[in-house]
């Protein structure tokens, strides 16, 4: 549930979303779901001379067991928080 | 494009399917459910290189971008087959 709540917090921010095809997709994160799908708004692939495939998609859903990384916007980490939430999950709390 | 985590938001509208072993749908949805299986109504592949090749990425089409491009000169590389 960490996962789910942190990219939660993480809706309306910009992320680029790297998958195992290794496309990488750039855009706003709308939304995530408990299976970390992803939907992004605003999308460009990062590569677009090599993977012109989509260039006329503008909102997508990844599915998540495709996601190799989240890359995210530095501010969006907030470490203390995050150490908390890590050792709550941790003592099964 | 309105809230919702699922794909309720995109049916009967026509999105482009990047399916793990590469290949690139379009077509309109018109279901899906959990696991991300999907029907599409008027589906048809594009091909954009002949050295090519379950589901990986849903994207809503722009139809006015797509109306725009050249897909008689656009070429592109092959997709990798996801790897998990």
């Amino acid at each position: 549930m960490l996962f789910f709540s942190y990219f939660k917090d993480l809706v309306g921010k910009e992320v680029t979303v790297e998958l195992k095809n290794d496309l990488a997709i750039r855009g706003t994160l709308h939304s995530v779901d408990q299976y970390l799908n992803i939907k992004l708004e605003n999308t460009r692939v990062v590569d677009q001379d090599k993977y012109p495939h989509m260039l006329s998609v503008r909102n997508c859903f990844i599915r998540g067991s495709v996601v190799r990384y989240v890359q995210l916007p530095p501010e969006g980490v907030d470490v203390d928080l995050l150490h908390d939430a890590t050792r709550r999950e941790a003592r099964g709390g | 494009m309105s809230l919702g985590t699922g794909l309720e938001t995109l049916v009967d509208q026509t999105i482009s399917v990047i399916t793990n072993d590469g290949r690139n749908i379009v077509g309109v949805l018109k279901g899906f459910d959990q696991a991300t299986n999907i029907i599409l109504d008027e589906s048809h592949e594009r091909v954009y290189s002949t050295k090519a090749d379950p589901i990986s990425i849903v994207g809503e089409l722009d139809e006015e971008l797509d109306a725009h491009l050249d897909l008689s000169s656009l070429r592109a590389h092959p997709l990798k087959p996801v790897i998990h």
